[in-house]
């Protein structure tokens, strides 16, 4: 079975976020970037467990510049058979989308994943795009994956409960908590990305629909307003006249 | 061109975030002097739709329909949108709308924001949108470029308004003989009896602090009692304290109800990246230090086993006197 990994290259969930003077570009100096969360503890570490139990290759793929090299290393050393770069800047979603079908178009893929979203621009996008652009199905947010004889069996989530759905490969699906658990890379898996395959391939062209022209920091929240721990009814007062959220 | 919103029915009426998003799009039309039509799956009293401010109400018919496949919602709205001359594409950004919106936008070469938490800014032909990133540190300006656009909104963004009149749905047939989707839904397990908890506009959540699941009866009872959904966070879930389900947080589910009270929760950053929308927070925690009071709207330091009761009781005494 060959699975594909899309993962992205995203700050470290405790970095503090600036941007540059004008607000226009994120300020990734001094910042930790890590793989994101949700494509590396539960869309890699699936499709590792998949290809451990039933045979297979586990490639991991990236849209970026050569500065993300570090984050696929990461990804190989986690056990990722080699990797795969395309060397294009991740403008938004869609032409990141469409760079990575570009490139698995006549790859053979039976299964392509992603984790269910970013933790930096949170749009939860590129699956379903891919998808379409390689007309596959689609399963999105999803809890547990089991493939056999050719045939995934997922449970995702859906308004007030799960779903149990089988589908034949190849298909694309996200990947949400539950799926698996985080590994943390041992020596030798580190030792050995350094000589797995990492792949350059050169930008397809790509549209651009759409662009950040600003960034703003969210408004944190004003003081706390502390209640005597022996008087909560005072609590439920301010949440009804105050907050007005009772 | 007109603006086309996608709705859905849940529990035999028209979702609040439906409902949110036609109000959406429907400001989108007024601004830009055109209709807003409302496609709706499924059968049920379909007024709110108009009270909304749709125009017009398209109940799409097809068997195919019926399972929410999002292969086949996507060729229907599509459909749907060429009828209408549709270039403005609205959807609630919610397990529909993560599925068939993205996948509508690369159909359609459309430009997408999704999770947008502010109504559009049009100019001309410049158009842009607001969305929270870095996990709701930070909002950014998205500025659609393509013509056709899609747009999904952050549910519990805006209040729902129902100030327009009823209109008349009128069915749409589609034709969907050309798509044939290989996923074949073997099982729903619907969760009875709870309220689902990134719906819920008040939490009530609870970490390590309670010590052991069997001290959950009062978190369940004050969320109970103020009409709450319980949520937990993540170390409470990998100890099986508490169902995955319930892990709200970085890498579990992201919230953003009116109100949340965390209860024994220090509040680590990754635990504040899914609970951070909330409009009011409310922190509970024996230890006065505790990183998630800077995040919180009101704070009490105590005794989650002393201060739990007598918040019940409280409640238990407001509603009796709202009565």
């Amino acid at each position: 079975m060959k699975i594909l990994v899309c993962i992205s290259n995203v700050p470290d969930t405790t970095t503090k976020i600036a941007f540059s003077a004008d607000n226009s570009t994120f300020n990734n100096a001094g910042v930790q970037f890590v793989i994101n969360p949700y494509d590396e503890w539960y869309a890699l570490v699936r499709a590792l467990e998949l290809k451990e139990a039933n045979g297979g290759n586990v490639t991991i793929i990236h849209v970026g510049a050569a500065d993300s090299e570090a984050t696929i290393r990461k990804g190989l050393a986690i056990g990722a058979d080699d990797a795969v770069r395309i060397d294009a800047e991740p403008n938004d979603a869609f032409a990141v989308a469409e760079q990575i079908a570009a490139y698995a178009k006549d790859k053979g893929f039976d299964l392509i994943m992603a984790g269910k979203e970013t933790i930096s621009y949170n749009g939860s996008m590129v699956g379903a795009m891919l998808a379409e652009l390689m007309n596959l199905p689609y399963i999105s947010l999803a809890t547990k994956l089991d493939v056999a004889a050719g045939v995934a069996t997922i449970e995702h989530d859906i308004d007030g409960g799960t779903e149990v759905l089988e589908c034949a490969l190849p298909l694309v699906l996200s990947a949400n908590k539950g799926m698996a658990e985080q590994r943390i890379p041992n020596m030798k898996g580190i030792m050995s990305a350094r000589t797995k395959p990492l792949t350059v391939v050169p930008a397809a062209s790509a549209d651009k629909l759409t662009s950040i022209s600003n960034y703003t920091l969210s408004a944190g929240r004003v003081d706390c307003k502390y209640i005597d721990a022996a008087n909560p009814e005072q609590l439920i007062e301010l949440l009804h006249t105050q907050a007005k959220v009772i | 061109m007109s603006v086309l919103i996608y709705t859905e029915i849940a529990k035999g009426k028209v979702k609040k975030s439906s409902l949110e998003a036609v109000n959406y799009g429907s400001r989108i039309a007024k601004q830009l002097n055109t209709t807003a039509s409302a496609v709706v799956i499924g059968d049920a009293d379909l007024s709110d739709l108009g009270k909304a401010g749709a125009s017009k109400v398209l109940k799409l018919k097809n068997d195919k329909l019926a399972g929410l496949n999002g292969q086949y919602i996507t060729a229907a709205v599509e459909q749907v949108a060429t009828a209408e001359n549709s270039s403005i594409i609205i959807f609630a950004h919610d397990f529909t709308g993560k599925e068939v919106a993205p996948r509508l936008a690369a159909k359609l070469k459309a430009g997408i924001v999704a999770g947008a938490v502010d109504n559009p800014t049009i100019s001309g032909d410049a158009f842009s949108v607001k969305k929270n990133v870095f996990s709701g540190k930070a909002v950014a300006t998205y500025a659609i470029a393509s013509a056709k656009k899609v747009i999904s909104i952050l549910p519990n963004s805006f209040p729902v308004e129902l100030t327009g009149s009823a209109v008349e749905a009128t069915d749409f047939a589609v034709n969907l003989d050309a798509v044939n989707s290989p996923i074949k839904v073997k099982e729903v397990k619907k969760v009875s009896g709870e309220l689902n908890l990134p719906d819920a506009e008040l939490v009530v959540s609870a970490g390590r602090g309670m010590k052991g699941p069997e001290n959950w009866g009062m978190i369940e009872e004050l969320a109970k009692e103020l009409g709450a959904a319980t949520a937990c966070s993540r170390p409470v879930a990998d100890m099986h304290w508490r169902p995955h389900h319930e892990h709200v947080g970085q890498t579990g589910v992201a919230i953003r109800p009116n109100l949340y009270i965390a209860i024994g929760i220090s509040g680590a950053i990754q635990h504040l990246a899914g609970v951070n929308g909330s409009k009011t927070i409310v922190v509970i925690n024996s230890d006065k230090d505790s990183p998630f009071f800077k995040s919180a709207d009101y704070g009490i330091v105590g005794d989650a086993f002393e201060v739990v009761p007598k918040l019940i009781a409280a409640v238990k005494h407001f509603k009796a006197n709202k009565n």
